[in-house]
């Protein structure tokens, strides 16, 4: 019971001086540091309240175990981040993401095509496409390879609706001022089209950063050599390893994180000049 | 209508490109059929062949088609190998958990946009939780749930409810503070209440955010229900009958399963979609 009530006291002293810090001037190191007490009370509560009513460590483990595990297995974490994330999710990304790429530019010269594959790719990325798995996994094997292909099939929907979208943003304006220099289509795409695109590119980028890592797991279910992030979660799962499964939740939510940490940083150096990366 | 031409012509596209994908990938299979049977194959009956096999690598539409004719209109609905009633099941689980995830969503996005602390605290991490591919924890906090002794649709449509709130609760922080500086001053001229300002015009004004989320949350939480059907045994629901097809090599299965489950999504996303129509039309919002 103590636990349950000091963690409360603790609850509302954070969120106070949470309250207290919101109302100061904008800064970075505000906008940083209430988040962070934020998460930090949020951990607090999950440990009080697992030691306090004693919760089976089977069914949730305290974040301090996990953090005990997580550093004693760095190896197995390793060896399964390189086969999922690097193999299966990244170069599935970077297939996929690019074949869309070229497929949008490629179509970008036929308006009919463009009207067919607008409702189509918006109509297919909204499937449930993670249940290709199996069938990808019975076609590619269990290596990465099947995971790759997983991967490539969902982002490819979501890349190629926002790609076609993007290139077809630069108003009539523009493209006009683009005839009246008397450029051809390769350098209006090129100076005109392409960098209006990027925001939509980014958006479509960023989202697939999920979609891959999502792919990339979930394939394993379906069959994958004994290494890999989802082999180790439905198999730990199995010996009711909690803390393993945590600490691999661990792995891929940094993973996840340092993903999108990258390609919005990456869009911030591209699409500087846009009104949502100046204000 | 100007749209319907190419739509279809895409269509059929991928039609063909599935039939000619069939033939090629079945080939081999129906080749070392016929040399074991010591017959040598005309094209055409290789053709013949690849478009009529019982476990296809890849079936073709017809077969598909067939599948979900026999497994929808002459099953009975009750029965365990129905896909109605594989779908009722996924279904379920699909609509609690969007009817979960909205309303979080709803008052996580009413609570950011009210409190300034809360919009600096919870919004960063909204945004980090989806980051973690949720899917691939599915069977955890299904098993976990089990073990609590919470079985059946809740589980499931806990995952669907974690994949649904995030569109909303973006869409109804962007909805709710869409209202622009004029329609403020109004109502602070006419000295409102908070309380008023959000009933009559920020929840008002929010609804086209709301829909466009909607849509987006409600594929997402099919997905969700139907990856968590995946560890649960497969027991029930078009995500059981992906992982039995696969355990089984029953191709045709997977794909009919893949094929409802994508129709379902279909029509979720088009009821969304006359719902919004309907409702901003009343509104008198309509675009």
């Amino acid at each position: 019971m103590t636990w349950v009530f000091g963690v409360l006291v603790f609850w509302i002293a954070a969120w106070l001086l949470n309250v207290r810090l919101s109302k100061l001037p904008k800064s970075p190191v505000i906008a940083l540091l209430v988040p962070a007490i934020f998460g930090i009370t949020l951990m607090v509560i999950w440990e009080a309240v697992v030691r306090g009513m004693e919760i089976s460590p089977v069914l949730l483990p305290p974040p301090s175990a996990i953090a005990v595990r997580f550093a004693n297995s760095l190896p197995t974490l390793w060896v399964d981040f390189v086969q999922t994330v690097i193999k299966g999710a990244l170069s599935g990304y970077i297939i996929g993401c690019g074949a869309a790429f070229l497929t949008a530019v490629a179509v970008d010269r036929s308006p009919f095509l463009q009207r067919g594959l607008l409702p189509v790719g918006n109509f297919v990325a909204a499937l449930p496409i993670v249940g290709m798995a199996p069938i990808l996994v019975m076609w590619f094997g269990f290596d990465w390879q099947s995971k790759a292909a997983v991967v490539v099939v969902m982002v490819f929907f979501p890349m190629l609706v926002n790609t076609v979208q993007g290139l077809q943003s630069s108003d009539h304006m523009q493209r006009d001022l683009m005839r009246t220099y008397g450029a051809s289509y390769p350098q209006a795409l090129m100076k005109l089209r392409l960098p209006a695109a990027m925001p939509f590119i980014f958006n479509g980028l960023k989202i697939c950063t999920t979609l891959a890592l999502i792919g990339a797991i979930v394939a394993e279910f379906f069959g994958s050599p004994i290494r890999g992030m989802g082999f180790r979660i439905s198999t730990e799962v199995g010996r009711l390893a909690l803390d393993m499964v945590w600490a691999e939740i661990t792995v891929a939510a940094l993973a996840g994180s340092a993903f999108y940490g990258g390609v919005a940083l990456l869009e911030k150096s591209v699409t500087f000049w846009h009104p949502s990366q100046r204000g | 209508m100007r749209s319907l031409a190419p739509v279809f012509t895409v269509v059929t596209a991928i039609f063909v490109l599935w039939y000619l994908a069939a033939v090629a990938l079945n080939s081999t299979w129906a080749y070392d059929k016929a040399k074991r049977a010591d017959v040598t194959l005309t094209f055409s009956q290789m053709v013949a062949d690849t478009l009529a096999q019982d476990k296809p690598l890849l079936p073709a539409p017809h077969q598909v088609a067939k599948e979900i004719w026999k497994t929808t209109v002459l099953k009975k609905v009750t029965s365990k190998r129905s896909l109605i009633w594989h779908g009722w099941i996924t279904l379920s689980a699909t609509l609690l958990g969007f009817a979960m995830g909205t309303g979080l969503g709803t008052l996580l996005a009413v609570g950011i946009v009210h409190s300034r602390a809360m919009d600096m605290s919870v919004m960063p991490w909204v945004i980090t939780s989806q980051t973690i591919p949720i899917l691939a924890v599915a069977p955890m906090i299904i098993v976990v749930l089990n073990a609590v002794g919470i079985s059946g649709l809740l589980p499931k449509a806990v995952i669907s409810m974690y994949l649904s709130f995030f569109p909303v609760v973006v869409g109804m922080v962007k909805g709710l503070r869409s209202p622009d500086m004029m329609q403020m001053d109004q109502m602070r001229t006419w000295n409102t209440s908070p309380a008023t300002v959000f009933w009559k015009l920020r929840l008002p004004s929010s609804m086209p955010f709301l829909f466009t989320s909607l849509k987006i949350a409600v594929a997402a939480s099919l997905v969700g229900a139907i990856v968590g059907e995946m560890p649960t045994g497969a027991v029930a629901g078009l995500g059981a009958r992906l992982l039995a097809g696969s355990y089984y090599g029953q191709t045709i299965q997977i794909w009919s399963a893949l094929i409802c489950a994508a129709a379902l999504a279909a029509s979720l996303v088009a009821i969304v979609g006359v719902v919004q129509k309907v409702t901003l039309k009343r509104m008198g919002m309509a675009a």
